[in-house]
């Protein structure tokens, strides 16, 4: 027992990036490492003097296990892509910013800004952590941008260069909100310490030219507030009274306005010190809960579009030479060479004899497609194998795959409301209007000058701010709590839009299934010499299948066997003749295999036969994710379901099992189909979830009322969506929801606790007892109130999940 | 009595003063990452070690 745990205790780990050596340890320098990548770059550390890397954070590096780039980034060679990346240039120094999603830890950012001691042509290096991002200042006569992107991708540090990355000047607007925050704060301190003779009676008996001081001092200060840090709500209450519709932004402003206007009344006739300490305190409190809802995850992005999936450049051939352009500059009738594994970005015609486009990227479909010169290839497809020669059709942003974007669903302007509260505030405006009038009309009719006063305070005391306080502080923490289980919602708005929702479409492959982890086991017997024979005939097949099980059976190093009669018939399977021996290797129809016994399970086969006798056969899985059962029954109990695949149907019957019956599910799907899928939903009156991965859910992720994305690795491509969920937490989304849905009570909750308040200020402010002094109490604290009883509540309820 | 206002008048400054340089700061971007200097603080300059002086030590060392 003892001994076991030594061994596997001692279990070699590579020394860079930490992952368990299989097979094939490298020893260098008394060090092991998993592949020669990582022992690359330790050896390029060793040899600067940089290995306080790996003290600074244990196995800091990046596992560089299949990382070839070759002349990937040729593009960089192209002086006009090189421009538009720079920030800035002279004749001596050039500065560029670079995405790089890798960066994790410590050791990452001593690297990073240690770079210069690798490459001296780089003058200095500046990581921004939060935003994943390295700024470098190098010398562009003496370096490329090429060398160094090519230097940082040796590092493991592959920055993400893409047509999106470059025209972005991203607006930080939660510093607006901040520092509008900082004038409204500092303005409020101020007026509330200008208002203390106020608020203890002195005035009385002090000087006059004291209080008329301090008024005008509050007055000045009080214009920055309003007319600062205050204009959104002013300018939003008064677009939507254009659209004649109340939001709730309109009682705020009317608020602010019957505080200004009286206060200003005030001042003048020299009757009192007016509000303003109570205004600019209003406007603080609703700019802090604007702040706490504009929490942003800065490093992911909701709203990619098609550029960031494509390449920056790529390259033109002009009498077989080869020129890199930017993608941009790719016009019908180029000459385009497209290397192995590289996206196509146009829709174009084949010139290359043969290829083997995957388009899983575009229709989620693992299999290769066959393609003969001449055959049109669409843009969002991916070569694999040898480089292939293609003649452009149309112009980048003419192509098929583009054009989805184009459609209606990405055209859509969201504004971002909240529903709930808007349509309280509907009610809410009228009735206060209606009581501040008969209020005044009573004092009227009793004699009192008082009338316009109780009018006044009427307006000035309802003001809703603790009501609009209420759910951006519970969306809010919301929001930090799903963000505490890796769901990220792209803003508070979100929240409220979960609630009503009634239908979720799961896309299959990547979300229900694991992308990464097929395994792919033998039932049967093989000897070796039948595993290579096995071996060796796969490796004529490009087939997706015969590739992995080519792959799979690499690890066990069979003897390369010569063959004969080698044929491929598509989709079916493949056979040869090894040394007189007869090998079939295919799909059941294909070796006339009696599949009865094994039934519907899960996952590919592949059976092998070798001379005409059934040997046994792969099971190649496609691995749901953890605890896929439980979510599906969970979320059926509450909502209807319907499974989306740009698969084909082989598997259907086991889905059909795993998902309620009379669930829809819909195979061989193209990403029209399912925009068109979730619009049809929605035009019979259903509010309808999308949860997708890739690129071809893109539109119906985009259509649906809420879109989450599963990715396994949070800081890759994701495309445009409501939100992001971690792959690893997909077993969680029940209560993820759940916990969403019962936010609502905590909203309520809020508004009862808002409503006691209003009950109070608005009885005083009815009889006319409404003092400066109250205002300036009550109206504080309710908004604390509020704030806090939402804050603690959401928390406490996030606790259990 | 009329030294409150010189007092008002010097405490509206200094507020002002810190309410420009917090706006100056924000601006400046000195809250976009706050992670990464914290770090980078910690940071130390090696003494530069040739592969060959590396080897020596570790003759020595065993």
């Amino acid at each position: 027992m003892t001994e076991e745990l030594i061994k596997t205790q001692e279990k070699t780990v590579c020394y860079h990036c930490g992952d368990p050596c299989d097979s094939d340890v490298i020893r260098f320098e008394e060090k092991d490492f998993c592949c020669h990548g990582c022992k690359t770059v330790f050896q390029i550390l060793d040899e600067n003097g940089l290995c306080n890397y790996y003290h600074l954070d244990e196995s800091a590096g990046i596992s560089l296990k299949s990382k070839d780039f070759g002349d990937k980034y040729s593009f960089l060679d192209n002086v006009q892509i090189v421009d538009q990346l720079l920030e800035f240039k002279n004749e001596k120094f050039q500065k560029v910013t670079l995405t790089i999603p890798s960066i994790h830890c410590s050791s990452c950012i001593w690297l990073l800004e240690n770079l210069h001691k690798i490459q001296e042509e780089i003058n200095s290096s500046r990581v921004n952590f939060a935003k994943k991002e390295i700024s470098l200042i190098y010398n562009g006569d003496r370096i490329s941008l090429r060398k160094i992107v090519e230097l940082l991708s040796t590092l493991g540090y592959e920055p993400q260069i893409t047509l999106k990355s470059k025209d972005q000047a991203a607006p930080n607007k939660s510093n607006t909100v901040i520092i509008k925050l900082g004038v409204a704060g500092f303005c409020f301190g101020n007026i509330m310490l200008l208002s203390f003779p106020e608020y203890f009676g002195i005035e009385a008996s002090s000087d006059e030219t004291f209080i008329f001081l301090f008024n005008w001092l509050n007055l000045l200060l009080v214009l920055p507030v309003i007319f600062y840090s205050g204009l959104d709500y002013i300018t939003s209450a008064f677009k939507s009274i254009q659209q004649k519709y109340l939001n709730i932004d309109v009682p705020i402003t009317l608020g602010i306005f019957a505080l200004f206007v009286q206060s200003l009344y005030e001042i003048f006739t020299k009757t009192g010190a007016g509000y303003l300490d109570s205004l600019s305190g209003l406007i603080f409190f609703l700019l802090i809960g604007k702040w706490f809802q504009s929490k942003t995850y800065e490093n992911l992005a909701f709203n990619r579009d098609y550029k960031s999936y494509f390449p920056l450049g790529i390259i033109k051939l002009v009498n077989d030479e080869r020129i890199p352009i930017p993608i941009k500059e790719a016009q019908k009738g180029d000459q385009l060479l497209i290397r192995n594994k590289e996206l196509i970005p146009v829709d174009c015609l084949l010139i290359s004899e043969n290829a083997d486009i995957d388009y899983s990227f575009v229709t989620g479909e693992a299999t290769l497609e066959k393609k003969k010169s001449g055959d049109t290839l669409y843009a969002g497809g991916k070569q694999i194998g040898g480089s292939i020669i293609v003649l452009v059709e149309e112009e980048v942003s003419q192509s098929k795959l583009v054009k989805l974007w184009n459609q209606d669903a990405f055209q859509q302007n969201e504004s971002v409301s909240f529903h709930f509260v808007d349509n309280i505030s509907r009610y809410f405006t009228p009735t206060i209007l209606v009581i501040a009038a008969i209020s005044s009309i009573y004092w009227m009719l009793a004699g009192s000058d008082l009338a316009v006063k109780v009018f006044a305070s009427v307006l000035i005391v309802a003001c809703p701010c603790a009501l609009a306080l209420a759910s951006p502080f519970t969306y809010g923490s919301v929001l930090r709590v799903l963000g505490r289980s890796s769901m990220y919602l792209k803003n508070a708005s979100v929240v409220e839009k979960i609630m009503p929702l009634q239908h979720i479409v799961f896309d299959k492959t990547g979300t229900l299934t694991n992308k990464e982890n097929t395994g792919i086991r033998f039932s049967g017997e093989l000897t070796e010499k039948e595993k290579a024979m096995v071996w060796s005939c796969l490796g004529n097949s490009t087939h997706i299948l015969s590739v992995k099980i080519y792959d799979y059976l690499s690890q066990s190093h069979p003897e390369l066997m010569k063959i004969n009669e080698f044929e491929e018939k598509e989709g079916k399977g493949i056979q040869g003749k090894i040394g007189g021996h007869d090998v079939k290797i295919g799909s059941a129809s294909f070796l006339n295999v009696d599949t009865s016994e094994q039934l519907h399970h899960i996952g590919t086969k592949v059976f092998v036969k070798i001379n005409g006798q059934l040997k046994g056969y792969f099971t190649i899985d496609q691995q749901f994710r953890s605890e896929l059962t439980a979510v599906i029954s969970n979320l059926s109990k509450k909502y209807s379901l319907s499974l989306l695949s740009g698969d084909n149907d082989d598997q259907k019957k086991s889905w059909e099992e795993l998902f309620p019956p009379k669930t829809e599910l819909l195979f061989n799907q193209s990403p029209e189909d399912k925009l068109n899928y979730i619009r049809s939903l929605q035009n019979s009156g259903m509010s309808v979830m999308m949860v997708g991965d890739g690129l071809n859910d893109a539109g119906a992720l985009k259509q649906a009322n809420v879109g989450i994305a599963i990715t396994d690795d949070i800081a890759t491509f994701t495309p445009s969506s409501d939100g992001i969920l971690a792959g690893s937490n997909f077993n969680r989304l029940p209560e993820l929801l759940k916990f969403a849905n019962d936010s609502k009570k905590v909203v309520i909750g809020a508004f009862g606790i808002s409503f006691l308040y209003n009950l109070v200020g608005l009885s005083l402010a009815v009889t006319g007892n409404l003092e400066p002094v109250y205002a300036a109490i009550l109206m504080p604290l309710s908004s604390i109130t509020v704030v806090g009883f939402t804050t603690i509540a959401v928390n406490l309820m996030g606790r259990k999940i | 009595m009329s030294v409150i206002i010189i007092l008002i008048g010097i405490s509206i400054l200094v507020a002002s003063a810190f309410l420009i340089s917090f706006i100056w700061a924000m601006k400046d971007g000195q809250y976009d990452d706050t992670y990464s200097p914290s770090i980078r603080m910690l940071f130390e300059d090696e003494v530069k070690e040739t592969k060959s002086e590396k080897r020596d030590k570790n003759k020595k060392q065993s």
